[in-house]
């Protein structure tokens, strides 16, 4: 048994004396004795050898798919060997939250330099350090817009099912009412959006590319909710950032997303990262911690946090949120990444998404399936066809090949990154080819 | 260690170096080429970088992070204990870090399985019935925690009970997780004594009490003597009880939550349990309930079938609260915890977390006020008010003193019934020695400080910056690095 305890029997005794304690158990003497326990019914604890091979027995037990198709809200993407080896230096690890700037200025510049991607990637002005994930990074955004006489968030039908129910969540804890804008075509229905909005209504809650990996028509959206004073809000993939019209370009108040395609592993969904940003105006209603430049007593430039008097520490119940804890290791990640990928690496790799997209797209068509929608895409794309998608997919796992996310009996949301060859691509449509020939 | 910086150069923003070569890292594009339509106007300044200067960079912003590996970390509420290295090992095995969320189940049972196995041990471990691992760090459980007492009361049709009775020793946290959970906050003095007053809590109960707050043990480090009557009075009220596990440290193994009628709690396996803190996350904040609550639970929730395991989704769920399942790899890392620890190893940690509490708390006493002085829990709180208003020495000053000595300072100006606060915990996994040498220096700054006030007002001196004017960054917002050509 390994407890990281490192005072021997003896020293525990000691201390005990010399604090006058006969005993433990005089120590939690203020403890009813009603609910005092006798012992844990858990099983004793292992050496180190016995819980790696413990556990990396249940490690096992789980199947990495050599290819992966299969997107919708995580994505498999390359990580460099230099970002994982700077996420290995432990003082970022087992640091807490800068509390302390004058022993945490590495923590704290790292981020400012990752508030600064963010700005980069969303041509916002200002980004917190991170929350939770994107979907609860759209779901704070939606809090941040809402005032006394608007209550009412929309949100489009077209967004990640994950974004829309943590919404729906987190609205139905204020009491405030969600409107889904209805889908057209596998877009937002901005004809529908029109007639929806009132002078109730906070903001409009828009996904970029959206679920179906199709581009929405950000700008005429962001009109129509600003003709109705009310805020626009854009969910982004960061990768598709590095090729796409800024969420601020198109007339964004708020650029949230999920920040896991930056140099994140897929985890089985976490942990990743909620990245926030928006426009000067919004400052000071972004939850969480934010990182400013000041300077020390000597003058010399330093970064502190700062705005803490939105913060729950201070304003208690009336706090812009409650976050405390968020995912600062991962806003480091994410910095890492771009850092090493640089203007022209991000660029690459949103390309190379698009392009085999596109071709797995077309090789999976003249495979038998149909296309759903003929809008313009990013990296992700539905088809259907004629055989189910299970049936579709357990053909594919045998091949070692996750196959698309099925949406339906028979309809698959698929996605290509960087990370897929041309070779395997032409492997899954030979073997779709061939369960579809076979039905 | 911090090292002797004064004077030095000032450290360059990434942006701030010239243009090098980059490393190449993806191939050609092996299919045809495609351009989308939207693109994007707006130039992406970011670094272009060889990989050489990348590392050291980051290596020296490494450095100049003080981590629980750096020194002596007695941070009050955190429970900065060590974050065990095989713990990290496990979790970056490729068979948890490869996995895609949404991947068949058949082809995730293991990390099903590390669900089932972390919530059966939990369970255990705070009398609870089941245990939600969506929740992404404590303030994060507390929302959960708190949409389930919501729940419940409305699936009771019992809507006049929309209040939420919080001590006023609460973090902040807590009366901000019930503002967003729809609630109003009804917070309550503590006695004289630092804990809940009885008197004060019966006042407060009625009709519209939905349910209590309390964090045990409490952030003066008390086990609050009281706790059974206080759940018997908000039970008798027709309120639930919730438990905010951030202080499990000093009694896991020793006494149960669910065995003093609580209903709900939220654990802090960032805290607790032993995985890293990373900079300020992530976290893992892990929700449980008694069974009458499991079906409101959010997300989905690993479950025993004939052939293995399976997600299911609660009937009457509250919904999702993020994405997914939560912070995966910190509950393999926490898994990696109990299962080493067992049964013996969870006791005895608590039983020595408050031992050395005690210990230093003992060490400190002739030097500095305690608050309460009396056997505390897993943290202490002294307090400088005298000093303050006397010599003019203030928490701040003994704390920043204490960075010259690398040694990260206590929790300061918490909680917020004590003043000029400094709240000490120096977890279970400090050694004697370790204690010995932190009340040594505690011992000579007060010292130094009644001798020269203003030596430590200017405190520190020998870290890589003094301290910062956080008035100008909080008037002056410089949040982000800006450009030449966006100036």
């Amino acid at each position: 048994m390994s407890d990281y305890i490192p005072n021997t029997k003896k020293a525990q005794e000691e201390m005990l004396e010399s604090i006058g304690m006969r005993d433990f158990d005089e120590l939690f003497s203020m403890i009813p004795d009603s609910v005092k326990l006798k012992q844990l019914d858990l099983p004793e604890g292992l050496s180190e050898f016995e819980v790696q091979r413990k556990l990396l027995a249940i490690a096992n037990e789980n199947y990495v798919y050599p290819t992966v198709f299969r997107g919708a809200g995580a994505y498999r993407h390359y990580i460099p060997a230099l970002v994982k080896s700077i996420l290995s230096k432990e003082e970022f690890l087992t640091a807490y939250t800068p509390y302390q700037a004058e022993i945490s200025q590495g923590v704290l510049q790292s981020i400012f330099e990752y508030q600064t991607m963010i700005c980069e990637l969303t041509g916002m002005d200002v980004s917190n350090a991170s929350v939770y994930d994107g979907a609860s990074a759209a779901a704070e955004a939606a809090g941040m817009c809402c005032e006394r006489k608007r209550q009412k968030v929309y949100i489009s039908q077209t967004c990640d099912p994950n974004i829309i129910e943590t919404v729906k969540t987190y609205c139905w804890g204020k009491n405030r009412e969600v409107i889904l804008i209805p889908e057209k075509e596998g877009l937002c229905d901005i004809e529908a959006l029109s007639g929806l909005l009132d002078e109730e209504s906070a903001c409009v809650l828009i996904q970029q590319p959206n679920y179906y990996g199709l581009l929405e028509d950000c700008t005429k959206i962001s009109e129509i909710t600003h003709a109705a004073k009310a805020k626009m809000i854009m969910s982004c993939n960061p990768i598709s950032l590095a090729i796409l019209p800024t969420p601020k370009e198109v007339g964004a108040d708020i650029a949230v997303g999920e920040g896991q395609p930056l140099g994140m592993s897929m985890a089985f969904g976490g942990p990743y990262l909620g990245f926030m940003s928006t426009v000067n105006a919004m400052a000071r209603k972004l939850p969480g911690r934010i990182v400013g430049e000041t300077v020390d007593a000597d003058g010399k430039r330093a970064y502190v946090l700062t705005l803490q008097a939105r913060e729950q520490h201070i304003r208690r119940e009336k706090a812009s949120s409650n976050i405390c804890s968020n995912q600062a290791y991962c806003a480091l990640n994410a910095a890492v990444y771009m850092a090493v990928m640089g203007e022209e690496g991000l660029k690459q790799v949103a390309h190379l998404c698009t392009s085999k997209a596109h071709y797995l797209r077309k090789v999976l068509i003249e495979a038998g399936m149909v296309g759903k929608h003929d809008q313009e895409f990013f990296h992700e794309f539905v088809l259907s066809s004629s055989v189910s998608s299970a049936k579709i997919n357990a053909a594919l796992k045998e091949k070692g090949i996750l196959g698309g996310y099925p949406l339906s009996e028979t309809e698959t949301l698929w996605c290509a990154t960087e990370m897929n060859t041309k070779e395997e691509m032409d492997e899954c449509a030979r073997i779709v080819k061939e369960v579809l020939s076979c039905a | 260690m911090c090292q002797n910086r004064q004077g030095g150069i000032i450290m360059r923003l990434i942006f701030e170096y010239e243009k090098q070569k980059q490393s190449v890292y993806l191939p050609e594009c092996d299919v045809e080429s495609i351009e989308l339509s939207q693109k994007r106007e707006r130039p992406l300044h970011l670094p272009s970088l060889g990989e050489i200067t990348i590392t050291r960079h980051y290596t020296e912003l490494a450095k100049q992070t003080h981590g629980v590996n750096d020194g002596f970390y007695p941070l009050g509420s955190c429970t900065m204990k060590y974050n065990p290295k095989i713990n990290e090992s496990i979790a970056s095995d490729r068979h948890f870090t490869d996995i895609h969320p949404l991947q068949d189940e058949s082809s995730v049972q293991g990390c099903l399985k590390v669900f089932k196995e972390a919530e059966k041990m939990l369970c255990e471990i705070c009398g609870m019935d089941a245990f939600t691992f969506q929740p992404a760090a404590g303030a994060h459980g507390e929302f959960c925690g708190l949409l389930l007492i919501k729940k419940y009361h409305e699936m009771r049709q019992d809507h006049k009970r929309t209040k939420i009775i919080v001590p006023d020793s609460a973090h902040g946290t807590n009366p901000a997780s019930a503002a967003m959970a729809g609630f109003q906050v009804v917070s309550i003095p503590s006695g004289e004594d630092g804990c809940v007053d009885l008197d004060a809590l019966r006042a407060a109960v009625g009709e519209d009490t939905a349910g209590i707050m309390l964090t045990n043990p409490n952030t003066v480090g008390l086990f609050d003597k009281h706790i059974l009557d206080i759940t018997q009075i908000v039970h008798d009220a027709g309120g639930l009880c919730y438990y905010d596990g951030a202080n499990l440290n000093a009694v896991m193994g020793i006494a149960r939550p669910g065995d003093m009628g609580f209903d709900v709690i939220h654990l802090n396996l960032h805290k607790t349990f032993s995985t890293p803190h990373g900079g300020g996350g992530p976290g893992s904040g892990p929700c449980g309930c008694k069974a009458f609550l499991k079906d409101y639970l959010p997300g989905k929730m690993a479950e025993e079938n004939e052939s293995g395991l399976e997600f299911v989704q609660p009937a009457n769920s509250v919904g999702q609260i993020k994405a997914f399942y939560g912070n995966f790899l910190v509950v393999v890392k926490a898994l990696a915890y109990l299962y080493s620890l067992g049964s013996e190893g969870i006791r005895s940690s608590a039983q020595n977390a408050v031992l050395n509490a005690n210990y230093l708390m003992h060490q400190l006493k002739d030097h500095y006020h305690v608050a309460y002085d009396t056997t505390c829990m897993h943290e202490f709180v002294i307090s400088l008010d005298k000093e303050k208003h006397e010599q003019n020495i203030s928490a701040m000053d003994i704390a920043k003193s204490l960075l010259d000595h690398g040694i990260h300072p206590p929790t300061m100006y918490f909680p917020l019934i004590v003043h000029e606060a400094l709240m000490i915990e120096p977890t279970e996994t400090e050694a004697k020695e370790t204690l010995d040498h932190a009340a040594e220096v505690f011992k000579k700054i007060k010292e130094k400080a009644v001798s020269n006030p203003q030596a430590v007002h200017e405190a520190p001196y020998m870290t890589p910056v003094r301290r910062l004017d956080e008035v100008k960054a909080a008037r002056e917002l410089h949040l982000r690095y800006v450009f030449d050509d966006e100036k």
